[in-house]
């Protein structure tokens, strides 16, 4: 027995919005929007209010204002005359830096204790568990703190690197490790860099269209290519081969040594005997440059560099008198050189398309090479390390989230335990492993605003900091700032997601 | 047959061999080493490995750790009588100076004499956390744990008594309307009055009425300012109040999130996402630069308080999506069941949907607790005293200057042992509860 029950046909009366579920829920949306919107008018008139109480108005004009003070730590050109805009810019850069490599440490770190931590070998299982649980259960702000204090308190000071001092350089005198950073070998670019760089690319365009061939081969015919091998093969072979030709022909090519004011046939040391001052123009990061100062420094001469933009900048740099000494391109024209310039007798080579500089002790710190600060080291590691020991529960959780009989059922087939792991194993581990790991990174992004504890110039310490202080703009700044951490979220979260779905299990 | 069997052959043992143990490298100690450090060349180099990380790491630890000096005034006296009992180059710690400064770490600048107060406060703190936590404890517990967070806030900050049971005087307001109105207005109108009612209250009539109730009997004791608090006191203040207010805000939350009215599931979606895509310490400067922005000009409260309402905020949007994935996974039967059966939507939310929910939830809402301690850290930032703060204040004196790892190791030691023993808990309960599934 059925009943229907037809709504009453009587007209709308006011009482249904209370109680009749149809109309019910509207009435409940227009009451939360109503209270929503009366909360947000209160805010805004209160910060009407209280702006115009203190004489503050609300414009992002600060931003084209000039800065005025300096950021130890850039990837793009900055000084104190550039705009708090520019700053703003640095320091979004530098977040960005530090969530870049924290992610990918961590990864690998993470990957690595989680692996190690299901390990049938009882003492490098128990150790992982003691690195996860003493990573989790510490404040990270802890770690990082930690972390700066043995960076700073605990490693040598440069002149103990001195003779008779008790520190030395690892990894044959190319790395130092002091209380005022680490210093590694800069790369620098010589002629030739970009081709080597555009053969790389190729080959990693060749390894893509190499593996795909190779998968399309073996699900046609059955028949396995060595996919490992040929990746590793396509990778190394033809960037070594070009590195060596190159080395080959340019490495050895010299080039003059222009000066102005000095004779022809001079050596470089009785020029500089002869100069008051010894300014040297090069290009930044260029093997010239390099074989310029290692020339220099060979013959104990003082001298100040001039960065300059290329070859005829650096001819221009000459006529003007701001430097009066360059290494001059082979292929610059001798009778464009600017008059009063001559080639001394000492040439330098034209050097291999890349080289690296060591760091070496100069008169109170090290000089060359490249120097990662403390700061960033410090929040870098710590950052990684914290992270890394919730990945490693994530990669643990999703390995054994597989069950026994997967793996079974790839040896009863007869597939090597390699590949089981490749094909069978991590296709499904990973699909358990991914969604918690893209929040992992996302926690480490939001946490790299920690920066502050170690005076790292990230974007909180930059437009949220300093900024906000110089200007008084808090609440445009904190906007700003928060915007910005929004967007990086949603864009991270969105890119992984989007590789979330692509691994996820394709269910009818 | 076997009795003929037995004649042909000159011997047979017509007994048991009693059961022998295995060769001596196939038992005990050294099967299970064989099994677990030594199966493998790539087993023995790990092994190896590992040994040469742990000596190491202890050589270069554990003298430090066992030279330490108890008694000392300040490091300088640390290092003479290093140098007098075991020579310069040894290391050593100088744990005297958290004998002498370990009051500051647990208490920050709270009056001496009125230690007992925060104590006393702790020890309440468990008693009620009790029957939430062991549903072995008598469910009239909870009456206990109801009334707690008053006594704890009157404890630790003092002042009148009529304060608090004049705040708590708005939750009962709440609670007689609703029971009043729910039976002859309907849920909503009551709910709105219910809700409506306590804040008009506590806006214009619960502070008057605690000055005058004052005047009448003055039941007061010491006040203590916001100021004073430090050290590990104030992280567990903080983390222990977003703990208790965070939770049902995230539960509402949740619900915002998986409901179907379109202007609740936005509004709860946008907090969510806006408070969770930026960092905790944004939100804390937010806390201490701006929020007198945001109210009425001349209102100005207590920067601990501010900081409590942002962690509970921020908490509140990480319990909501560990809660909406419980509630996610319920199986749609279970909604469908509850409107079967007649129930209204917080009725089948109460009865039916939560306590499952919750339940899957549990581990989740341990971890947020767990990262939301940890984080109570970052209040030195914006200038309280918390462990760290406070480290830092140890070591500009003039006695410890130049102290880290001892501090460091402290601090650590502790959150360790309470975030820990949180994680073990919430292994336990779901060891306990998946009892039910499966």
């Amino acid at each position: 027995m059925t009943t229907t029950s037809d709504a009453p046909k009587a007209g709308f009366r006011p009482s249904q919005l209370i109680y009749d579920t149809r109309y019910r829920s509207l009435t409940i949306q227009v009451i939360a929007f109503i209270a929503l919107m009366l909360g947000l008018s209160w805010l805004v008139s209160n910060t009407i209010a209280n702006l115009s109480a203190l004489g503050k108005d609300f414009d992002f004009g600060f931003l084209g204002q000039r800065a005025g003070y300096d950021i130890n730590q850039r990837l793009i050109e900055y000084d104190s005359a550039s705009s708090h805009g520019r700053a703003a810019l640095v320091g979004i850069l530098n977040t960005l830096l530090i969530a870049v490599l924290g992610c990918a440490l961590a990864t690998i770190v993470g990957v690595l204790a989680g692996v190690l931590r299901l390990s049938k070998n009882w003492l490098i299982a128990n150790l992982m568990a003691v690195y996860v649980e003493g990573f989790r259960n510490i404040p990270v702000l802890l770690w990082i703190l930690l972390i700066f204090a043995l960076m700073t308190e605990a490693t040598p000071q440069p002149r103990d690197f001195r003779e008779g001092g008790d520190a030395a350089m690892i990894f044959g005198d190319s790395i130092a490790i002091t209380n005022r950073g680490v210093f590694v070998p800069a790369p620098f670019w010589g002629s030739g860099a970009g081709l080597l760089l555009a053969v790389l690319l190729a080959s990693l365009v060749a390894i893509f269209f190499w593996r795909r061939y190779a998968h399309r081969t073996q699900e046609q015919t059955g028949r396995i290519l060595p996919i490992g091998w040929g990746t590793l093969g396509l990778f190394v072979v033809p960037t070594a081969v070009v590195f060596l030709a190159l080395s080959m022909t340019s490495g050895r090519v010299t080039q003059p040594v222009l000066a102005t004011g000095a004779t022809e046939g001079m050596t470089l040391a009785d020029y500089a005997g002869s100069q008051q001052a010894i300014n040297a123009c090069a290009v930044p990061f260029s093997t010239e440059s390099l074989n310029l100062r290692r020339l220099m420094r060979s013959q104990e001469i003082r001298f100040t560099y001039v960065p300059v933009e290329d070859a005829a900048g650096a001819l221009a740099a000459l006529e003007a008198g701001t430097c009066n000494i360059l290494s001059l391109p082979a292929s610059v024209d001798l009778a464009t050189v600017p008059a009063g310039a001559v080639a001394l007798s000492d040439t330098i080579r034209r050097g291999m398309p890349v080289e690296f500089e060591r760091p070496v002790l100069g008169g109170f710190n090290f000089e060359g090479g490249l120097q990662l600060r403390n700061s960033l080291i410090a929040l870098w590691l710590a950052l990684s390390l914290y992270t890394g020991a919730f990945i490693a529960e994530n990669v643990r959780g999703g390995i054994l989230s597989v069950s026994k009989g997967q793996t079974e059922a790839a040896f009863a087939l007869g597939i090597k335990p390699s590949r089981t792991m490749r094909l069978v194993i991590l296709p499904q581990a990973l699909r358990v492993i991914i969604p918690p790991m893209i929040s992992q990174y996302l926690n480490l992004t939001k946490n790299s605003s920690l920066a502050i504890a170690v005076g790292y110039m990230d974007a909180r310490s930059t437009l949220g900091g300093i900024t906000i202080n110089q200007t008084g703009k808090e609440l445009e700044g904190m906007l700003l700032l928060g915007l910005f951490y929004l967007v990086t979220s949603l864009v991270i979260s969105s890119a992984m997601n989007l590789y979330n779905s692509r691994v996820k299990l394709k269910e009818r | 047959m076997s009795d003929t069997h037995a004649q042909t052959v000159s011997f047979v043992r017509d007994t048991m061999l009693p059961e022998a143990e295995p060769p001596v490298g196939n038992r005990g100690a050294i099967l299970w080493m064989r099994e677990n450090l030594f199966s493998g060349w790539l087993n023995i180099l790990m092994t190896l490995v590992s040994l040469y990380v742990i000596w190491w790491a202890l050589s270069h630890t554990m003298p430090w750790v066992f030279n330490g000096i108890w008694n000392a005034g300040s490091l300088s006296e640390c290092r003479e009588i290093r140098n007098a009992t075991i020579g310069a180059d040894a290391s050593a710690a100088c744990w005297a100076v958290l004998g002498d400064r370990w009051q500051q770490l647990m208490f920050g600048f709270y009056p001496r004499e009125l230690y007992w107060r925060p104590i006393l406060a702790l020890v309440i703190f468990f008693v009620a956390i009790a029957p939430v936590l062991f549903s072995r404890v008598p469910r009239g517990m909870l009456a206990f744990t109801a009334l707690s967070p008053f006594a704890m806030f009157w404890l630790l900050w003092g002042g009148s008594l009529w304060f608090p049971v004049s705040i708590a005087l708005g939750f009962v307001l709440g609670w007689a309307a609703w029971r009043a109105l729910a039976p002859i207005a309907g849920t909503l109108i009551a709910m709105i009055v219910a809700v409506a009612l306590p804040l008009i209250y506590w806006f214009y009539t619960a502070g008057p009425l605690a000055r005058e109730l004052e005047q009448v009997i003055a039941l007061s004791i010491e006040y203590v300012p916001s100021q004073d608090f430090g050290g590990f006191m104030l992280s567990f203040i903080i983390g222990i109040a977003g703990i208790i207010l965070s939770l049902p805000l995230g539960i509402l939350l949740a619900l915002g999130r998986q409901s179907d009215l379109f202007i609740i599931n936005k509004i709860s979606v946008g907090f969510i996402e806006i408070i969770r895509g930026v960092p905790l310490i944004v939100w804390l400067f937010t806390a201490s630069l701006l929020l007198n922005y945001f109210l009425p000009p001349g209102t100005n409260f207590d920067l601990m308080l501010r900081v409590i309402i942002m962690v509970t905020l921020f908490a509140a949007a990480y319990i909501a999506e560990v809660v909406r994935g419980g509630l996610a996974s319920l199986p749609k039967g279970q909604y469908e069941a509850a409107d079967a059966l007649g129930l209204d939507y917080w009725k089948s939310m109460r009865l039916i949907i939560l306590p499952q929910a919750l339940k899957i939830a549990i581990p989740g809402i341990v971890n947020t607790f767990i990262g939301l301690f940890k984080d109570t850290t970052l209040v030195v930032f914006i200038g309280l005293l918390d462990p760290i703060g406070l480290s830092n204040a140890i070591r500009a004196s003039a006695e410890w200057n130049g102290i880290y790892w001892e501090l460091f190791v402290f601090i650590g030691l502790l959150f360790f042992i309470c975030c820990f023993s949180m994680s073990r808990y919430s292994l336990y309960l779901e060891k306990k509860l998946q009892r039910g599934h499966h």
